[in-house]
Order: structure tokens, then sequence, then C-alpha cells
């Protein structure tokens, strides 16, 4: 099967854990054409809703039960995502998936370190179990502001040969920051690959550490999207491509997982990503 | 199943519904969802000379039932446009309509020219001037905001394509009186109007206390802005029935999401309807709005499109 696909499937499970939701959804024909690091739009609020705008999930889990079934972990943080988790079993949901550019997988089997911030985890643990079937060594640096906004801390434990767990105020695990466990990792695991979802402040430094220790960063990006299947041109941000050109391009289809050293952290500041000036088509001064 | 073919001043389409421009991309993307040759038309996102960035992000806000977006224009350039997106779309047989801007009326005039000059114009079924954008020589004030700016882009562009082109001015419903201004596109050649684009709007962040936007200002488009497209599309088209207006064909814009809201922007006045917001909601919205319309039409007893345009006129109570 090719492309993503629009399918009304009923919620399957609605589990709380920690902070977070995680919702299993019947999504017959769509789960099984997907790879970690894909992601799912999700309708709100039903076929009259107020809300137009699709959210945006990683691909936490993927089945083959009942046809296919996917799993997302939702922050409640908004009307869209409370009607979400508000939903129960047998409800029906409207999912577009699967959609992106999965995480590249090592040609061959490598040490690779897999970083998460919050329930930027969601999609790290299938592409944990994904890595070591092709006999990649793993190791998990999961980081949250506090224990209760961390994801999975057990679940990496069952899936990663080594898992690191930071938060901001020491609840649990380590005092600080993923990115000052990191180096440590990839130093002893000889890793040659960092894969890392969470904010992008943390993919920034991740990417930082990565490259200043050789490994390669594939950082899957969470920007708001509109539509998220390429049509509306909300959801890009600036990347150097191959040819040296820096372009918008969009990270629902060309991400969104990128390549970290290739995205251009420098426009990013307080809250705005800007237009850097050497960009394709950046405007001119005196107009365009 | 009624008769849905509509006629645009010299083509006629098999059905009215037609993506909206900056929606729909350049339909690769929608091809998975709706079959692009099963629409009226497939209108592509506002392509102007040179390739151009856009705005910064954020670049939209949701608001209720709409969302605010400041995409800025961003796209290709017109030559990677014809090669790559109008050459595909042809290669899928689509009709197509293609929207072109310029910040200058000049650049307008080179957009349209580059267009009709292609190999992949056979596939054109007609061409959207979006004047509803800043005209950087008039302080970037909007071309449809001003009549003197837009009739000179409409004539310039009508000269650069063959005669019976159909070309649809694109006005913004941002203006004290939309009717003049489409007056002066269609004095200047312009063989169509299309109601309405974005309003301009702002939404606050109140727990950073900023705009959400990172460009500050974005257009307002979704179901919140129906009834100002229907009302734009009231203004023109009782123009027309009292002859303060040519007679032209209408393409309607604005919060369509299903065959009944289509149906209303019909019965305003026009003779063929966009849909645009309703798609990011759902992907397959313009197929089924179609099919809906379809029904809606059979419903209430009508055998054809064309029995609906403007009949809300008609059947206004007079007092
Ligand atoms: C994200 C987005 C991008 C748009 N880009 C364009 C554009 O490039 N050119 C244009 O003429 N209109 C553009 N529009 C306006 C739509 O074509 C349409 O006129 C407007 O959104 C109202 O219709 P709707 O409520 O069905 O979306 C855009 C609208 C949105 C939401
Ligand atoms: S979310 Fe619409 S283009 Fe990416």
């Amino acid at each position: 099967m090719s492309g993503p696909a629009q399918t009304r499937g009923p919620l399957v499970t609605n589990e709380v854990v920690g902070a977070y939701h995680r919702l299993t959804i019947a999504a017959p024909g769509v789960a099984d054409a997907a790879a970690p690091g894909q992601f799912v739009a999700v309708a709100v609020g039903g076929p009259t809703s107020a809300q137009l705008l699709r959210r945006c999930f990683s691909l936490h889990a993927v089945s083959a039960e009942d046809g296919g079934r996917l799993a997302v972990v939702v922050a409640a943080k908004g009307a869209g995502t409370q009607w979400l988790t508000a939903l129960r079993p047998g409800d029906l949901v409207d999912v577009v998936a699967p959609l992106g550019r999965p995480f590249p997988l090592p040609d061959e089997p490598c040490a690779c370190v897999l970083v998460g911030g919050g329930y930027g985890s969601a999609p790290l643990f299938w592409l944990a179990e994904v890595l070591r079937a092709r006999g990649c060594r793993v190791e998990m640096i999961l980081g949250a502001g506090s224990a209760d906004r961390l994801y999975g801390v057990e679940e990496a434990g069952r899936v990663a040969d080594a898992v690191h767990v930071t938060t901001d105020d020491g609840s649990l695990g380590r005092r600080g920051w993923v990115s000052e466990v990191l180096p440590e990792v990839i130093e002893r695991t000889g890793a040659r690959y960092a894969y890392a979802c969470g904010p992008m402040g943390m993919l920034a430094a991740v990417t930082e550490v990565a490259t200043a220790h050789e490994a390669t960063a594939y950082v899957a990006v969470e920007e708001s999207m509109a539509c998220g299947i390429g049509v509306c041109m909300t959801c890009v941000l600036p990347v150097r491509r191959d040819d040296g050109v820096t372009a918008m391009v969009r990270s629902c289809v060309d991400g969104p997982v990128f390549r970290g050293d290739q995205v251009r952290w420098d426009a990013y500041a307080d809250g705005v990503c800007r237009v850097p000036a050497d960009a394709l088509g950046a405007p001119r001064p005196g107009g365009h | 199943m009624a008769d849905l073919t509509t006629r645009l001043g010299s083509v006629t389409l098999p059905n009215p519904i037609l993506t909206a421009s900056g929606c729909a991309a350049n339909g690769r993307e929608l091809h998975h969802f709706v079959d692009l040759t099963g629409l009226g038309a497939f209108v592509t996102k506002t392509v102007m000379a040179d390739p151009r960035a856009g705005r910064p992000t954020p670049r939209m806000a949701e608001t209720p039932s709409g969302m605010l977006n400041s995409i800025g224009l961003q796209g290709p350039g017109i030559a990677a446009f014809l090669d790559h997106d109008l050459t595909w779309l042809a290669s899928v047989g689509a009709r197509v309509i293609v929207s072109i801007a310029g910040n200058t009326a000049a650049e307008f005039a080179t957009v349209a020219r580059a267009l009709a000059a292609h190999p992949a114009f056979g596939c054109v079924v007609g061409v959207e001037i979006n004047i509803s954008c800043p005209n950087v020589a008039n302080r970037g004030l909007v071309f449809a905001c001003d009549a003197v700016s837009s009739r000179e882009v409409i004539t310039l562009v009508t000269a650069e394509l063959p005669p019976q082109t159909p070309t649809f001015a694109k006005l913004t419903p941002d203006v004290t009186d939309i009717v003049a201004i489409a007056d002066a596109a269609l004095d200047a050649g312009a063989r169509g109007l299309t109601l309405i684009n974005t309003l301009l709007g702002i939404v606050i962040d109140t727990d950073r206390m900023r705009p959400q936007l990172a460009g500050v200002t974005g257009g307002l488009s979704g179901p919140a802005i129906r009834p100002v497209a229907v009302r734009a599309i009231w203004q023109v088209y009782a123009a027309m029935l009292e002859d303060r207006l040519p007679t032209v064909p209408i393409l309607g814009v604005g919060g369509v999401r299903t065959g009944r809201d289509a149906l209303e922007l019909l019965a305003a006045g026009a003779a063929a309807v966009q849909v645009g917001t309703a798609t990011f909601n759902d992907p397959s919205a313009p197929g089924r709005v179609r099919d809906e319309l379809d029904a809606a039409l059979d419903e209430r007893g009508f055998t054809s499109v064309g029995e609906v345009v403007g009949l809300a006129h008609e059947r206004k109570v007079r007092l």
C-alpha cells in the first residue's frame, strides 16, 4: 500500500499513563503500512466540530489485531485533546495515517541512543524494538520537567539495553537535562546515531552533542500543523537541503524526521522561527 | 441524480465543486484522498514570478469554526510550478484553474505570459487573479482594496492570455463596497469573479500576552466566515440582476463544509463553489461536498445546478 488513508474506527482502549493518555484505535488498512517516526492526524469534536484542525500525534505502536490497530500518547492540554482523551471504547475516531517520513535505520548493526523529552518518547519504544531486531545496541534517555511528565520509563526498561532518566526538578533519575547525559552515553557506547523526539530546544541540544561526537542525529520535530497531509503550508521550517540551499520545507510531508544538522536551529528564538536571510525565496530588502 | 454541470463563460464543468487556492497545494497530496478528475476543477496555490519562502512561523491559529493563516504566498515560482506542478496536473487529467499573483501589476503580467506559453496550458480551464495580496508599489495596500490598482492588474493580465480564457478576479471582503471593486475588475476585462478571500484578523496568545502569529495578522477562513461570503456573493449578484454590473460567473468560496453549505452559496448567486479550510478537517471534503450537493438537490426536487444559481434572490420576500 502506498500513501496515507483516512479511516473511521472505534477507540479500543483509553488508559491514563502518568500525565498522559494512551489511546488505542482500530484503523484497518493503515497500521500495517506504518514505520516508527510517522504520525497520525486525528479529527476532534465530531463531524460538526467548531475545531477544524486535526491534532497530530506520533505513532506510538501498531499491531495487526482486528485488521490493524494503532496507539498514540496524548497530553490533554487543550479543548481538542481533552475531547479526545474523554472518548470511551467504541466511540469512532477519524484518523488519517500513516503520515510523514519515518526514522531512517542504520544499514548495519551499531549502537544507537534514543532521546525522548516528555511524551516525545512515544515513538521511541517501537523504534528501539526495530533497531534491536536489526542487531543494534539501544540505550534510551528519557527526560521531563518532573517525574509525572515522563512517559514510558518501565517500557523503556523492557525494550532498551539501558535506560537513563533525567528530570529538571530531580523527582526521578538525575536532576538536569537529557543533553547532559548524552555525551557520556555516546562516548561509552560509540553510538553512531542519536534519535530524538521532544521540544525544539531539546532537539537542537541533542543535535549539537551528537555532531560534536561525530554521530548523526535524526530528530522528529513538532511544528504546529493545520492539515498534516501537506496542503496548507503552515508547518514549515528552514532545512538545509543536500545541495546546500536552505528551503522552508513542510514538516508533515518532508519530515517530521530530519537530520538534525540540516535543520537551521539558528532561525529559532523566542517561540518564533524566522525565515533565514539566505533561504530560497527569502524576502529581499525593499520588497520581494 | 441532478444535472451538476455548470457553465463558466466559454467552459462547461461537469460539476460545480472546486478546491480553493492554498487549501489543496498543487494536487499531488490531495490526490490520495480525492480523485481530482472528479472535481469540477482544481484550483492551484497562488503562484508568483519567483520562489517565495513565505512568512515566519507560527503561521496559524485555530479560531472558533475557523482559523487564521499567514502563509505569505510561499511557493516555487512560476517556472518550477509549470514544469513540475501544472505538468503533473495535466498528466492526471485534471481541469485546472491557475491562481496567480504579483508584487506589482507587471509581475502579474509576467506570470500570466509564462503560463499561456507553457505546453501544459491545455489543461487550464481558467485563471484566478488573486488581487487580494499586497501591492508593493502602493505601500503594501492590497490591490483589491483599490479600484485603480485592481483595474491595472486585470488589464495587463487579460492582455497576456488567449482571448476566450475565463479569468476570475479574486476579491477580498475587507472593503467598503465590494460591488465597486467588482465593477473595476470586470470593466478591465475580467470574465468572472471569485468571492471571497480571507478576512484580516489577529489572535492574541493570552499566556504570553502577545500576538500568536509571528507575522501578527492573518487571514480568517472556515465556516465562521460563510455568512460573509454569502453576503458578498449576494451583493454582487444582485448588482448583476439590476444591470449595475455585467453578468459573469461567480466562484463562491468561504466556509463551505457540506453539500448544504455549497447549495447556500449557489442560491446566493455562485455558479461554482470552492472548498477550502474544510479540507484540513476532512481531506475527502471536496468529493464529499460534491456528492452531498447532488443529494441535497434531489431532496429538494431540483434537477440541475442551473436552477438554483441565484434562486434566493427570486424567492426573497418583497416587502
Ligand atoms: C492556509 C490557507 C492558505 C491560503 N492560500 C491562498 C492563496 O494562496 N491564494 C488565494 O487566493 N487564497 C488563499 N487562501 C484563501 C482561500 O482560497 C479561501 O478564499 C478562503 O480560505 C475562504 O474559504 P474557506 O473558508 O473555504 O477556507 C488560503 C486560505 C488558507 C486557509
Ligand atoms: S500541516 Fe499542512 S502542509 Fe504540513
